[in-house]
């Protein structure tokens, strides 16, 4: 149509733009969420803001949002990952079972641990591209696997390191002595560091270099991008790949933390808890779309709710699931409304300059 | 024939229809008499489906009227026009392939016996409407067993036992062989006589000629004019149609082919693996390929881009010596294709139309990896140029352009990449006659400069006027190959029909 050049713009932001792209708005949507749980908790319990507490809600989100990290890849696809937390207790389990029961030197068993979980996303992404298996399916076998290969390995008994690897277990539980290291001021704990590092080499990846728009165009639209010669395959096998050594390196991370992993529970529906963070940070499941900084402050958002019905209402810390899903529902509820808002509103617009009334 | 006191069959009046700011219709006026065949005529994206669509009550007008038998009539549902004796005969058939064709014809109206149905009247009562449209099966054989002309058939039977009195038919011939088609003219043509009406849309107008009482064209969604039956001729439809003599419309500069580029030997596709297909082409040259709906051409075409690989045979193009396995072997020889379905497989359409552009070429101007974001910008910007994409910012989201804008974008996207082989799958489909003609344009350019082009139309006229050559295409191979001078309506339509079984030359 001529008239294409008069229609209000429904522009790709980029640059200052970007804060008021529909990606942008929600960020800030979800970073406000974030903000206003906070300000809630810290009004109704002093204790909220000690920094013990902030030190140990910076560490959690520091683990889920690796794991989120991943999850935000493969969901960018358009796929899912369901097996992240078998994953994260397999790697948890078989980290001190290598290095105690078998006495396997450091190095070596770290190795093994992150080229197991490689090898595991390998697998999953030539399932799902090359044998055209759904994600949902491969992944959910997955879940199955994992954790039964776990438990079955150990005989279901619990590994730990007792009382060594000490400086090995340095690098999840250290904290930072950035504002100095006297006792009473905020120590930065390592894991976060180590987020930190993740998050920016993902967000340069997946908005700086071609493999990363490949990765959003074949999330968007997979037949266009194969019309387009991108290697559909290859680039969907490596968000798995990446999906699941995040998951391996928050296995890791987890175990070192704890000291000792129980195969039956360890790892129990974080993969859900990593969807989450993802899908509240701005992720569609239909793929194409996704921020890593909004995956981060989601998996803040898990993190502190959990803490708020802790120091809030303790007296309903069994309903933590109920509370915490229906804080992501009424999230995406109110996201979708206000989606709907604004088409609607840039669709009145439209119409109003084409046929200017009268 | 008509009476003048008695008021027309049908009339609709001033009717106007908008999506999302499209202006589908314009005021679209007109009339139908009893046992009259009317055909409506017009480019794609004329209005005719959305029209034919709104008389069926398949959707609403925004304003304007119906009027059957005199009295005023809305139909806010495809049952309540039923109820007025409308019927519409889908492009695609809307049978159910797995029941039998007395059970098609009263689905959801099955007389009932002691509560189940009952089949014996089914069978019984079927076989009137069955005799009607001239169909030689019994009531029992199975839909699914018929060839489409049949299943079609039973469409009209379905019809015709709702006491339909305005039939209308939407591309019925589209995948019909020429026996087929015969075979349904003789039926409308029955049909007239027994004063039903039929509104009648189809692109070839050798058809029109042959059946319609009356033409009305539309163009850019409105009323373009009108024929009466002694006025039915090509070039008074086609002037109608597109409001300016067609041969200045495929505008072509002569010019000499040059080296043969691409030389096909034996191409086996995996639609049709028993059959072979071969075939040169030179730079500078417009090649049609033609064929009806199945004939294997958009199967050659993602065949030669490398996205369904070849069962065998050779392709030698450029550095390429077989046929690619991959896109990117393809395009890297400079095979590039611009899809038919361009909303599925050629555009991200929540993407701008800087990121579409630029998808292809990225990889050439990366830097180690990094996106190269002023190479970017470059190649938008000459696109959108060259191209001359009506878009405010290349930053607009391509969702919200015109059908012919989306095109240019696909084109955009490979023509940065000099490509050496152009291949085009139904290229103007869904888009308005201005980029049309635009879009003619840009491919004699791009063959003045050498690129081989080679594409697939549906339309005859498009085929007719750009070709320098025509590849006809039936049931997975090439049944001829038309120079210039030979290329008609009538020899490419017998050679697509299979009517001439071995691969011949015909022409100079």
């Amino acid at each position: 149509m001529t008239s294409d050049a008069k229609q209000p713009a429904v522009v790709e932001a980029t640059g200052a733009r970007r804060a008021f792209s529909p990606q942008g708005v929600k960020i800030w949507g979800i970073f406000g969420l974030l903000v206003a749980i906070c300000l809630f908790t810290a009004i109704s319990n002093h204790r909220f803001l000690r920094f013990g507490n902030i030190e140990n809600l910076v560490h959690r989100t520091a683990l889920i949002g690796i794991l989120s990290v991943g999850a935000a890849f493969v969901i960018i696809t358009g796929g899912i990952d369901l097996s992240i937390g078998s994953l994260v207790c397999l790697v948890g389990v078989l980290l001190p079972y290598l290095l105690v029961e078998h006495s396997w030197p450091v190095p070596l068993a770290l190795v093994a641990v992150l080229g197991l979980s490689v090898a595991i996303g390998i697998a999953h992404g030539l399932l799902i591209t090359k044998m055209r298996l759904q994600p949902f399916v491969v992944t959910l076998c997955g879940l199955l696997l994992y954790r039964g290969i776990a438990r079955g390995l150990t005989g279901d008994q619990s590994q730990g390191f007792g009382v060594g690897f000490k400086s090995l277990r340095a690098i999840a539980t250290s904290k930072l002595p950035i504002f100095g290291s006297q006792p009473g001021v905020f120590h930065l704990p390592a894991t976060a560091l180590i987020l930190i590092v993740i998050a920016v080499v993902a967000a340069i990846f997946l908005n700086k270099t071609i493999y990363g728009r490949y990765l959003l165009a074949l999330g968007n639209n997979p037949e266009a991008a194969k019309y387009s010669g991108i290697n559909v395959d290859r680039t969907t096998i490596m968000a798995y790949v990446v999906c699941s050594t995040l998951a391996g390196i928050g296995g890791m991370l987890y175990v070192l933390d704890v000291n000792a992993a129980q195969p039956s529970d360890f790892g129990n529906f974080y993969e859900l808890y990593a969807i989450a963070a993802a899908v509240l940070g701005g992720c569609s499941l239909r793929g194409g779309e996704g921020s890593i900084t909004g995956v981060v402050i989601g998996a803040a958002v898990m993190v502190v709710l959990k803490n708020t019905i802790n120091l809030v209402f303790p007296q309903y810390e069994n309903m933590e699931f109920a509370i915490i899903g229906g804080v992501i529902l009424i999230g995406v509820i109110v996201d979708e409304l206000a989606r709907r808002f604004v088409t609607a509103r840039r669709e009145a617009a439209r119409q109003n300059k084409t046929n200017p009334p009268g | 024939m008509t009476n003048d006191s008695s008021p027309p069959l049908l009339e609709v009046r001033g009717i106007s229809k908008q999506f999302s700011g499209v202006q589908a219709l314009d005021n679209v006026s007109l009339t139908l008499s009893r046992g009259e065949v009317l055909a409506v005529v017009g480019e794609n994206g004329a209005g005719k489906s959305t029209l034919m669509r709104i008389v069926a009550g398949v959707t609403q007008p925004t304003s304007g009227s119906i009027i059957v038998d005199g009295t005023p009539a809305e139909f806010p549902s495809v049952a309540q026009a039923l109820k007025q004796g409308i019927a519409l005969i889908h492009q695609e058939l809307n049978l159910a392939d797995n029941l039998s064709v007395a059970a098609n014809i009263f689905l959801g109206r099955e007389p009932l016996r002691f509560g189940t149905i009952d089949q014996r009247r089914i069978d019984q009562e079927s076989q009137t409407f069955i005799d009607m449209v001239g169909l030689d099966v019994p009531p029992q054989t199975i839909v699914g067993t018929l060839p489409i002309g049949k299943q079609q058939l039973v469409e009209i039977a379905k019809a015709l036992s709702t006491n339909a009195r305005i039939l209308i038919m939407d591309e019925p011939t589209s995948s019909l062989s020429e026996r087929e088609t015969q075979k349904l003219f003789d039926v409308v043509r029955g049909l007239r006589s027994r004063g039903v009406s039929v509104l009648y849309i189809s692109h070839r107008l050798h058809e029109i000629e042959e059946l319609a009482d009356r033409v009305v064209v539309l163009r850019d969604g409105k009323y373009s004019g009108e024929l009466p039956r002694d006025d039915i001729q090509r070039a008074n439809i086609v002037r109608l149609m597109v409001g300016r003599d067609v041969s200045r419309f495929y505008q072509r500069t002569p010019h000499e082919p040059g080296d043969i580029i691409a030389t096909a030997n034996d191409l086996r596709t995996t639609k049709f693996p028993h059959r072979t297909v071969s075939f040169e082409l030179r730079a500078g040259e417009i090649v049609g390929l033609a064929g009806l709906v199945g004939a294997g051409r958009s199967e050659l075409l993602t065949t030669l881009f490398g996205v369904t690989p070849a069962v065998n045979g050779t392709l030698a193009v450029g550095t390429l010596h077989r046929p690619p396995r991959t896109v990117r072997e393809a395009v890297a020889a400079g095979i590039m294709l611009a899809p038919e379905d361009r909303r599925r497989a050629g555009l991200f359409l929540p993407m701008s139309v800087k990121r579409n552009l630029s998808l292809a070429s990225l990889r050439r101007d990366q830097r180690h990896g990094f996106l190269n974001h002023a190479a970017e910008n470059r190649v938008s910007a000459e696109m959108v140029a060259l191209m001359r994409i009506k878009t405010a910012t290349d930053r607009q989201v391509v969702r919200y352009l015109s059908g012919g804008n989306q095109q240019k974008v696909v084109l955009g996207k490979w023509l940065c990449l000099e490509p050496k082989l152009l291949l085009l799958d139904e290229p103007t489909r869904g888009i308005d006659v201005g980029s049309k003609e635009e879009i003619y344009k840009l491919m004699d350019q791009l063959a003045a400069r050498g690129v081989a082009i080679l594409f697939a139309s549906s339309e005859l006229e498009e085929i007719i006027g750009l070709s320098d050559r025509v590849l006809v295409m039936h049931e997975g191979r090439i049944t001829g190959e038309l120079d210039r001078a030979a290329i008609t309506e009538e020899s490419v339509m017998q050679l697509a029909t299979g009517g001439a079984d071995r691969r011949e030359r015909i022409g100079a």
